[in-house]
C-alpha cells in the first residue's frame, strides 16, 4: 500500500501565529531543477506592518527577562531543532538541490549557531559595559541595552543564514521582523514551527517570505522600526534602504557576512550610562 | 534700597588675549587664506565685532582633506601609540598653561558665563586630553578585538553650544586612536577652536594630523561629504543629523552623530527638595539652555509640583543675567540672533497653546542677546514646548502621580539622549532608569561629564557614543564592536 503524501502549506510567522498574507497572495517556490515545491505566502506591506506591531507588543516583555531566561529560550530552539534535524536535511536536500552531507552540515552549524549566541545572554552586557572612574563622587556605570525592533533582511543562505542574523539579534532583548530568503524560504517557516513549540514568546521573532526587494523598503522607513540588518541584501538596492533608515535614524548594518561574532550582538544595543550620586558620610 | 542681587561688577579681564584682527584656516600646520568669503564673528553679548575669520569652500576642504591624508600616511600611522600619548599629553597641560585665556574667549565668543567656561568647558577640555592620551598605547586593551586598527581621516563637524569642549570630544579620541583629523567648529564661535590650533603648533603636533576650517553648513557638508574620508562624527540638530546620514549611505564611512534632545528631568516626592531645584536650574539654565542633553521638561510628582515650582521661581528670581565674563554672573547671552529668534517663536507658541508663562524679572542689557529664565507651568504632552527642542533657558513642566506614568511621559519622545531622577530611594531610581530610553541618565544630579563616562543618545538622538572605553571605539575599526551602535 502506498501512502498518497500531505504537503504542508507554507504561511507567514507573525506575533506567534501563522496566517496567509492579508493580500492574498502567494508565489511558487520551486526546486533547483525547477519542479514545484510549495505557493509560499507573498508578504504584502499591511503583513510588514502587522509584524512590527507584532514585534512592538513583545518587546518589553522579552527584554524584560533576565539573561539567563532569555539564554535558556535561546538554547531550547536548538534542542528542538536537534530533535527535527532529519526533517531540516531532507527538506533543504530535496528544495535547495544540495547533498544530504552539505543539507547535514548546514543544520548543525544552525543548530551550533543558537547554542553559541545562547551562551551570550547573561554575559555580552558584562563584555561590553563597564564602570566608570569619573572624578567626582559618583557611582557610574554604562551597560548595553536592546535597541528595541531590528528589521533584517536575511541572506539567501536559507537556515543557517536566517539562524545567523535573528539570533545575535534577539539574544540582548530585541525583537526582529525578517525577511527569509526569497528563493529559499521553506525551512524559515519550518524554523518558524520549531520556534512555535519552543518557549520564544509569540511576536519576538516574526518571517516573512515573499519578495525582499519589495517589503524591505516599508520595514527600512517604518517609524517604529529602530534598526535594520542589512546582512542579506546585497542584491538589493541597499544603499536606498540605508537612506531610507536615516529618517528615524536607525541603526544600520549594511551588506557581509554573517559570520558568529559579538560584534553582531552588540551591534543592536544601545549603551546606557546611569551617574548616580554617592552621599557624603 | 539695596538688593542682596547688587553686586559690584567683577569682569574678568580680556587682557589676557592676544586676538588677531583676522584668523586663517588651519591647513597642514600653518595659517592660510581661505578661498570663501570671511565672515566676522561677534561678542552675542554686545555685538561687538571680535575678529574677521576665514571661510573654507570645497578647494579648501579638499585641501585640508589632502594634508590629513598625508599627515595620515607619513607621519601618524607610522608613530607609536605611547608618542601618540604623548602629543596628547603635551596638547592637555598646554591647554591647563592657557586656561583662562581660552576660558574668557570662549566667554566673549559664545555668551556663556565666565564662571562656566573658567570651570567647567576649559578643565574638560584639558581631562579630555589628558584621558585618551592615555589609550593611546593601549588600544589592545579596550576590550575592542584584535589589533583594533585606526580608520584614516575623520571629518569632524561641532557645534556652538560648548565650541572648545566638543572639539576635544571629537579631538582627542580620534587621534588617539591614530585617525588624523579635519575639524569644522561653529559658524558663530570659530575663536577657541582657532586658539587651540595655536596650541597645536606650541606642541609642534606633526603637520596636517589636524586641520581646521572655519565655514558655515556649506563648509560642513563638503567636509562631510568628501570622498577620501574614512569617518564623519557630528554633533549638532538632529535635522542636519539625518542629512549626513542619508549623504554616507552606501560610502562606507563610520558614522557617529550626536543629535538633539528634550530630556525629562523627573522629581519624585520622596526627593531632597532643596537638591533637586538647584538640580533642575543646573539642568535646563546651565549654558542658556544651549544644551543638548538639558533637563528641558520638568516631570514633577502631582503632590509636590506647588512646592517645587513655587520654589523654583524664588531661586531664579536670585540668578543674575549679563555680561558672560562678570564672574558673578550665572545666566549670559544668547549665542545669536537666529537662536534668540527660534527660543522667543517657541515661547510664543508655548503661551499660545495655553501653557502658563513665568519670566524671572531681571533688567536686560541694551545690546547683544538675552532671554530671561522662563517656566511653563502646566505643559499638556502634546504641546510643541514638550515636544521641540528649544535649546534656550525655557523650562516645561508637566505632572504625573505614578512611577508608571513619569516613565511613559519621559518616554514619549523621538529623542532619548538624557533623563534625571530625583528621589531619596535608591532601589526606586535603579527600576525607573532601567525604564528609560535615554543614553545618559544622571540619579540625584544633572549635567554631569567626565571623559571616562560614556555621552549618547538612544533613537533619534543619534548613535555612537563620546567618552570612556566607548567613545574609543567610534574611531577604531575591529573584529568585534563595529557595528553602527557604537
Amino acid at each position: 500500500m502506498t501512502h498518497l503524501a500531505v504537503p504542508k502549506t507554507y504561511k507567514l510567522y507573525i506575533g506567534g501565529k501563522f496566517p496567509r498574507s492579508e493580500s492574498g497572495r502567494t508565489y511558487e517556490v520551486v526546486a533547483r531543477d525547477g519542479s514545484f515545491l510549495a505557493n509560499a505566502a507573498k508578504a504584502s506591506r499591511k503583513d510588514a506592518r502587522d509584524a512590527v506591531v507584532a514585534a512592538r507588543a513583545a518587546q518589553p516583555g522579552w527584554a524584560g527577562a533576565t539573561g539567563y531566561n532569555r539564554g535558556q529560550v535561546l538554547y531550547r530552539i536548538a534542542e528542538l531543532l536537534e530533535g527535527r534535524r532529519a526533517q531540516f536535511v531532507l527538506e533543504i536536500t530535496s528544495t535547495e538541490g544540495v547533498t544530504a552531507a552539505a543539507a547535514g552540515k548546514q543544520v548543525d552549524a544552525a543548530i551550533d549557531t543558537w547554542v553559541w549566541y545562547a551562551g551570550w545572554a547573561d554575559k555580552y552586557v558584562q563584555v561590553a559595559g563597564n564602570a566608570n572612574a569619573v572624578s567626582g563622587p559618583y557611582f557610574n556605570i554604562s551597560v548595553p541595552e536592546p535597541t528595541g525592533i531590528v528589521a533584517i533582511v536575511a541572506p539567501p543562505d536559507s537556515l543557517l543564514g536566517l539562524v545567523s542574523v535573528v539570533a545575535p539579534a534577539i539574544v540582548s532583548g530585541n525583537t526582529v521582523v525578517v525577511i527569509a530568503s526569497e528563493t529559499a524560504p521553506l525551512s524559515a517557516i519550518s524554523l518558524a514551527e520549531v520556534l512555535a513549540t519552543s518557549d520564544v514568546p509569540g511576536g519576538v521573532i516574526n518571517i516573512l517570505t515573499g519578495s525582499a526587494a519589495e517589503i524591505a523598503p516599508w520595514l527600512a522607513s517604518h517609524a517604529d522600526v529602530n534598526a535594520l540588518d542589512l546582512t542579506g541584501a546585497e542584491s538589493l538596492e541597499w544603499v536606498d534602504l540605508q537612506i531610507a533608515a536615516a529618517d528615524t535614524l536607525k541603526r544600520v548594518r549594511t551588506p557581509g557576512d554573517f559570520g558568529a561574532s559579538l560584534d553582531r550582538i552588540v551591534g543592536f544595543t544601545e549603551t546606557k550610562t546611569v551617574w548616580h550620586t554617592k552621599s557624603l558620610i | 534700597m539695596t538688593s542682596f542681587l547688587e553686586y559690584a561688577p567683577a569682569p574678568e579681564s580680556t587682557a589676557i588675549l592676544n586676538l588677531k584682527d583676522s584668523y586663517g584656516l588651519f591647513i597642514d600646520g600653518e595659517f592660510v587664506a581661505g578661498h570663501g568669503t570671511p565672515f566676522a564673528t561677534i561678542s552675542p553679548a554686545t555685538e561687538k565685532h571680535i575678529a574677521t575669520i576665514a571661510n573654507a569652500n570645497a578647494a579648501d576642504v579638499d585641501t585640508a582633506v589632502a594634508a590629513a591624508r598625508r599627515a595620515y600616511d607619513k607621519t601618524w600611522s607610522k608613530l607609536s601609540g605611547a608618542d601618540r600619548g604623548k602629543y596628547l599629553f603635551r596638547i592637555a597641560r598646554l591647554v591647563q598653561e592657557r586656561a583662562r585665556e581660552l576660558a574668557v574667549a570662549e566667554s566673549l565668543d559664545n555668551g556663556k558665563p565666565i564662571k562656566e567656561s573658567r570651570d567647567v568647558d576649559i578643565p574638560l577640555v584639558a581631562a579630555w586630553f589628558f584621558y585618551y592620551a592615555g589609550w593611546a598605547d593601549k588600544l589592545d586593551y579596550a576590550g575592542l578585538g584584535a589589533a583594533p586598527r585606526a580608520l584614516g581621516v575623520a571629518a569632524q563637524v561641532i557645534p556652538w553650544n560648548f565650541p572648545l569642549l566638543m572639539l576635544a570630544w571629537k579631538i582627542a579620541p580620534a587621534l588617539a586612536a591614530g585617525n588624523t583629523v579635519v575639524l569644522k567648529p561653529a559658524e558663530t564661535t570659530p575663536l577657541s577652536a582657532l586658539l587651540f590650533a595655536e596650541i597645536l603648533q606650541q606642541a609642534e603636533l606633526p603637520a596636517g594630523v589636524v586641520n581646521i576650517l572655519t565655514g558655515a553648513g556649506d563648509t560642513g557638508q563638503a567636509l562631510v561629504q568628501h570622498p577620501d574620508v574614512n569617518k564623519v562624527a557630528f554633533t549638532g540638530s538632529t535635522a542636519v543629523g539625518r542629512a549626513i546620514a542619508k549623504s554616507v549611505a552606501g560610502t562606507g564611512k563610520k558614522l557617529t552623530l550626536e543629535l538633539g534632545g528634550k530630556a525629562a528631568n523627573i522629581v519624585f516626592d520622596d526627593a531632597p527638595i532643596d537638591q533637586a531645584v538647584e538640580g533642575i536650574v543646573n539642568g535646563i539654565f546651565f549654558n542658556q539652555g544651549h544644551v543638548c542633553c538639558a533637563g528641558s521638561r520638568l516631570l514633577v510628582q502631582e503632590n509636590v509640583h506647588h512646592e517645587v515650582v513655587d520654589r523654583l521661581k524664588q531661586r531664579l528670581s536670585t540668578l543674575r543675567m549679563g555680561d558672560p565674563l562678570d564672574k558673578n554672573t550665572d545666566i549670559g547671552a544668547i549665542n545669536s540672533r537666529e537662536q534668540l529668534d527660534r527660543i522667543r517663536e517657541l515661547s510664543d507658541i508655548g503661551e499660545a497653546e495655553g501653557a502658563e508663562r513665568w519670566t524671572a524679572e531681571c533688567a536686560i542689557p541694551e545690546n547683544g542677546f538675552w532671554f530671561a529664565p522662563t517656566i511653563f507651568d502646566n505643559v499638556s504632552t502634546s504641546s510643541r514646548i514638550a515636544r521641540e527642542e528649544i535649546f534656550g533657558p525655557v523650562l516645561s513642566v508637566l505632572t504625573f502621580r505614578t512611577p508608571a506614568e513619569a516613565i511613559s511621559k519621559a518616554n514619549n519622545t523621538p529623542y532619548g539622549l538624557s533623563a534625571g531622577i530625583w528621589s531619596d530611594k535608591g532601589s526606586k531610581i535603579l527600576a525607573v532608569a532601567d525604564e528609560l530610553k535615554a543614553g545618559v541618565i544622571w540619579a540625584n544630579t544633572f549635567n554631569r561629564f567626565d571623559p571616562a563616562s560614556p555621552f549618547g543618545g538612544f533613537k533619534e538622538s543619534g548613535y555612537g557614543r563620546e567618552g570612556g572605553r566607548h567613545g574609543l571605539a567610534a574611531y577604531l575599526t575591529s573584529t568585534v564592536l563595529q557595528g553602527a551602535a557604537l
